[in-house]
């Protein structure tokens, strides 16, 4: 997964932004590195937009300093800047037609006529609408818009790709075969892209890296593995993915590793590799597990590290997937639990009862 | 008995419409008629047809003068009041700033002032300040009342336009004067001629503020009042009407042409972007 040189392209340090007395930005400071397809991640209203909006130079930050390529970018306007964004809404010039629309930023550049044409042919290309230069704006579906847009910021081989929320204007079907394409493009330019989106799925399928952003601060940032598998916090366990809840009550910590005491799957030890550093034992409370960390034994033998009876309370039907919803013998609160429709294996009706596997390496410590 | 009601309403109404479009463009209608006759009374019964009433106008060096007295003068009130108009609409549509509200309410001032207490304010500081009338001033006058016309009509236009095209300008490397020709100019542009044709129209025919403003150069319609002590004048006076009436038209039907075309282009519906009809 890992892309990129490692050298950052862009660094960012304690930046903030306030709009009157409120403050879109608390402080954010992260490096993105060349190459790699770096994804801010937030409910609407944390800042991920107006933290794009300041690389891409449409605003200034209160405080705190942005560095593209080295050069820091304080005073320097959008016009002058090595990035181009692909925005929301996409906005295609709708006087001028799809050849125009890409070729726009090199006839600013004062390229020569027939240059200009070779350049917009071949980023038509890369996104798939070879025949379309002479299309009007207004012919264009959503799909071939969010192409045009690409076209237009990458015709201009900039040194950093900015994506306000591309994909978020198309359908389902669409939205998932261009986060995949996004991507392999990506990868085959080479070149940094920074994806704004609230949508964590999108973030997962397409990110080397994530900044999750919470209320102008950024709360985790990982690769999607460790972002998934060990979110830091609660918030951040809970906005990606589905987490399950358990209150737990802290033990002891040693050299085998942290023990805690989890509602009605009793006393666990979670070993040191899976014990976030800063950890802060006093505040534990709550621990996390991933509903397909567990699973429902079936009637043959499986491998479990420990099984915790429980009965069957719902059940949701995905095709390849069924979500479980099961009460576990002494548990608070019902858990959910995803499990493979793998071959020979029926989906279980509510009441039934059933032995649930899980290991220590389910469970998830937060911060 | 309701069904009847109904026919009896809507036939009121068809004759309330027909007459008032009689009483409309009745008058209208004489102004070429009598144009074309061939007697200096202007009454009927019609005598015969001639064109030499409008022979004459080109004879007449006043006349030709306060044409392009008027001309000269709706021009350039069209242009500085449009491009006036541009600016602080488009500020009004993008930017938040103190005293926004009372700052557009006096613009906007002359809509709803009666033209002599413009024509008067503006008389009096004139003199006091030693200025000469001339159609300087008559122009500074017209470009004061077509400004909220302008405004008017380009709020829309600016208020339709999406921030993010001209962002996206900037972030092709476009500096913010291409971006304005670029981008903005052409997207607004049916709103501009609209604004452009209403201000050379409200210009073209304004007499109170031509008439106090103007030293001894006058304008078409200072003119025309002017010629109306002697009745020999009047079938030349009907035959400059008929000009500018056909003038008229023809500008209005270029202006909608031109603006259903750039609209067409853009894939706009033709109604959502102001124009003039």
């Amino acid at each position: 997964m890992a892309a990129g040189t490692g050298n950052s392209i862009i660094e960012i340090a304690g930046v903030t932004r306030d709009f009157g007395s409120f403050q879109a930005l608390k402080g954010i400071s992260a490096d993105i590195r060349e190459g790699e397809f770096f994804s801010l991640l937030g409910p609407s209203g944390c800042g991920k937009t107006t933290l794009l909006r300041l690389i891409a130079g449409f605003d200034e930050p209160t405080s705190g300093t942005i560095a593209i390529d080295g050069r820091p970018m304080a005073d320097i306007p959008a016009n002058r800047r090595p990035t181009n964004m692909v925005f929301q809404s996409y906005a295609i010039f709708p006087h001028l037609d799809v050849a125009e629309n890409v070729g726009y930023g090199l006839k600013t550049r004062r390229m020569p006529r027939a240059q200009i044409a070779a350049e917009v042919e071949k980023a038509l290309e890369m996104v798939d609408l070879a025949d379309y230069g002479r299309r009007a704006a207004h012919e264009l579906s959503g799909g071939q818009r969010q192409r045009v847009a690409l076209a237009r910021a990458l015709v201009m081989r900039p040194k950093v790709v900015l994506l306000d929320e591309p994909l978020s204007a198309l359908d389902k079907k669409l939205r998932e075969q261009m986060q995949v394409e996004l991507r392999e493009l990506q990868q085959s330019i080479g070149i940094t892209f920074i994806l704004v989106t609230h949508d964590q799925e999108e973030a997962l399928i397409m990110s080397d890296r994530i900044a999750v952003m919470f209320e102008g601060r950024i709360a985790q940032l990982a690769s999607p593995e460790e972002l998934y598998r060990h979110p830091r916090t609660k918030r951040v366990a809970s906005f990606i993915g589905v987490m399950n809840f358990l209150p737990a009550t802290f033990v002891s910590r040693d050299a085998a590793g942290v023990t805690v005491d989890v509602t009605a799957l009793g006393r666990v030890t979670i070993p040191p590799a899976l014990v976030p550093a800063p950890l802060d034992s006093a505040t534990i409370d709550t621990v996390g597990v991933r509903p397909e960390m567990f699973t429902i034994l079936s009637d043959r033998v499986e491998p479990a590290e420990r099984a915790t009876p429980g009965t069957v309370t719902g059940n949701s039907y995905y095709g390849d997937m069924t979500y479980y919803t099961v009460q576990l013998d002494g548990g608070a609160a019902p858990i959910t639990i995803s499990m493979r429709n793998t071959a020979g294996r029926s989906v279980l009706p509510s009441g039934s009862r059933v032995s649930v596997g899980w290991g220590a390496e389910s469970i998830v410590l937060f911060e | 008995m309701k069904r009847s009601g109904r026919g009896t309403s809507a036939r009121w109404l068809t004759i309330y419409a027909v007459a008032y479009m009689v009483f409309l463009y009745a008058p209208v209608v004489l102004l070429p008629l009598f144009a074309f006759n061939d007697a200096t009374v202007v009454a009927f019964p019609l005598s015969g047809f001639t064109t030499d009433w409008f022979a004459a106008l080109w004879r007449t060096e006043a006349l030709v003068d306060a044409v392009r007295n008027s001309l000269v003068v709706a021009v350039a009130a069209a242009v500085l009041a449009t491009t006036l108009g541009a600016s602080a609409a488009r500020a009004a549509a993008r930017y938040r700033f103190p005293g926004k509200g009372p700052v557009m309410g006096f613009i906007m001032l002359p809509l709803v002032l009666p033209e002599i207490i413009v024509a008067v304010a503006l008389l009096v500081p004139i003199m006091q300040l030693g200025l000469s009338l001339s159609l300087w001033t008559v122009i500074a006058g017209h470009v004061l009342i077509c400004i909220p016309f302008s405004i008017a009509i380009l709020s829309s236009a600016f208020q339709g336009l999406d921030i993010s095209l001209e962002e996206a300008s900037l972030d092709l490397e476009e500096s913010r004067w291409g971006t304005f020709r670029r981008v903005t100019l052409p997207l607004v542009m049916p709103g501009v001629i609209s604004s452009l044709l209403i201000c050379f129209t409200i210009s073209l025919d304004e007499f109170m503020i031509a008439f106090f403003l103007t030293g001894t150069e006058v304008t078409l319609p200072v003119y025309i009042w002017s010629q109306l002590r002697f009745p020999t004048k009047l079938p030349s006076i009907m035959a400059l009407g008929t000009l500018l009436l056909a003038l008229s038209i023809v500008l209005l039907v270029v202006a909608e042409w031109l603006r259903r075309r750039a609209a067409r282009r853009q894939g706009i519906e033709a109604s959502a972007i102001g124009g003039l009809m």
